[in-house]
């Protein structure tokens, strides 16, 4: 990106609209399709503006950790596959698709939006294993919030496979879904701040220029369940606040997507 | 006992519905969807681009660098563990000598151009699907091309060859399979890509490699066609 290019973006920001013609506070199209994948046990693909995202739920009978006998285990990763973007090189996960698996990790862990409880089998030796990856297809920005409605919505596409106690057949899929505590599903919007603007769902232009940003998790009561702060600057406790404020408000429209 | 109706009820020498689509990722210079029953591919391409490290490069020609990736939820049953095996680094690796012969990258010394090739949902065919998906997003990329590259499995089941064999196929227990994927260069016809695991005469193989060309120039179009419709002015 180029001088004027930031520039551009400043300039319309002091007028309160965006640089593509948004409002501040305003997402661009999205578009959540469930079910896209027949060999996943569930699977979904997020679309925000040009921003595309799949996430695939595999599940499998494992023995559980010896510090939860009776649940279930969950695990979310994220592949940035260099396909998406320029930036993304091949190789074993780099530390932003690390941050991006772990800040959605912890909304779904956190929340209790899994009933971790009722994917057990057998306890201390058998209970459902529950992986989520994300493969990022186009990034045009805002990867955090198209993953963790992905991952959500392939969590909700979800059907357990048959299980006749020794092995799991994946091609019989049951008419049972994953068990999942609706009320407690988070939805992530991150809020970015650029000088003193707040904005949400930034372009990879504007993310260039993002001084810091936070990721609320809501629950639909308006509970936090995650939290992220990023960017290289700080926040005052006033503009946490406001993200928060956002953050919470914003999703009540995300969440109308699922 | 010999095969004689298709699983799905497909001809002998029918493809699975097939579905393009290019410019399906707007951050890449170039990009395709290549859809072929279950089995579906996306194709981006970068560059030409500075090549690292710089060893690599090559002051008289580009060079062209395939990555295959199966998605962790692509398949039935076991997640596939993320991360290069043994089996994508070969498959990329004949992906690269598939699409060799049309890509002319002479104006382009010492950089490369890198296909990135992933595989949202498998059903066998999927090295094949890659390659004509990575042959159009080229295309779409602007790079100097002689022709398009279309590619797709032929298989003997039993005593039948068949074209564009599914899972089903591919495990077929009642009978011995051969699976034969081949990629055919548009216009000289020439093949760019030939493996085969499984047993099979000099007779069927000759006419393995007649019965892809016939099944190959469809796709062609299609491919033709899916490109063409990205760029065609629409008038209103």
């Amino acid at each position: 990106m180029n001088n004027q290019q930031k520039d551009h973006i400043l300039n319309f920001l002091e007028k309160g609209i965006r640089f593509d013609g948004r409002k501040l506070d305003e997402y661009r199209k999205i578009k959540v399709e469930k079910g896209f994948s027949e060999n996943a046990e569930g699977s979904a693909r997020v679309t925000i503006g040009d921003t595309i995202v799949l996430a695939g739920v595999k599940l499998s009978v494992e023995e559980p950790y010896s510090d939860t006998p009776d649940e279930g285990t969950m695990m979310i990763n994220a592949e940035l596959m260099p396909l998406s973007s320029s930036d993304f090189e091949p190789g074993p996960p780099a530390i932003q698709a690390i941050e991006l698996a772990r800040v959605v990790d912890r909304g779904i862990r956190e929340s209790g939006a899994i009933d971790r409880k009722k994917l057990c089998i057998k306890k201390e030796e058998k209970v459902w294993s529950v992986i989520v990856d994300i493969c990022t297809v186009n990034d045009d920005g805002n990867l955090f919030d198209a993953s963790a409605l992905a991952v959500v919505a392939a969590l909700q596409d979800t059907k357990m496979p048959s299980y006749n106690g020794k092995v799991v057949d994946y091609k019989k899929k049951t008419k049972e879904a994953l068990p999942l505590n609706l009320k407690k599903i988070p939805i992530s919007c991150t809020v970015s701040k650029i000088k003193n603007y707040f904005i949400v769902d930034p372009t990879p232009e504007e993310e260039e220029k993002v001084e810091a940003r936070l990721t609320v998790e809501v629950e639909e009561d308006g509970t936090l369940c995650a939290l992220q702060k990023g960017g290289d600057k700080p926040l005052t406790a006033e503009d946490i606040d406001k993200m928060v404020g956002i953050g919470i408000e914003k999703s009540k429209e995300l969440r109308k997507f699922l | 006992m010999s095969y004689t109706k298709r699983n799905d009820g497909r001809k002998f020498d029918e493809t699975r519905p097939i579905e393009a689509k290019a410019g399906v990722i707007k951050r890449a210079d170039g990009s395709a969807y290549f859809k072929i029953g279950k089995t579906a591919a996306y194709a981006a391409v970068y560059g030409p681009r500075e090549i690292h490290p710089k060893f690599l490069q090559n002051p008289k020609n580009g060079k062209l660098r395939c990555f295959y990736n199966m998605m962790p939820f692509s398949s039935m049953g076991d997640r596939v563990r993320p991360g290069a095996n043994r089996r994508a680094k070969e498959i990329a690796m004949v992906t690269e000598k598939a699409l060799l012969p049309v890509v002319d990258l002479t104006e382009f010394p010492n950089s490369v151009v890198d296909v990135f090739i992933e595989l949202p949902q498998t059903d066998a065919g999927t090295r094949c699907a890659g390659i004509c998906a990575a042959s159009m997003a080229l295309a779409d990329a602007g790079i100097p091309m002689r022709g398009m590259v279309a590619a797709v499995s032929m298989g003997r089941v039993d005593d039948k060859l068949v074209v564009d064999l599914d899972y089903s196929e591919e495990s077929y227990e009642k009978g011995t399979v051969a699976d034969i994927p081949i990629a055919i260069v548009s216009g000289t016809g020439e093949v760019s890509l030939l493996q085969m695991d499984g047993e099979l005469s000099r007779d069927e193989l000759k006419q393995a490699i007649e019965t892809v060309k016939k099944a190959c120039s469809k796709i062609d179009k299609i491919q033709r066609d899916a490109l063409k419709k990205k760029y065609e002015v629409k008038n209103e």
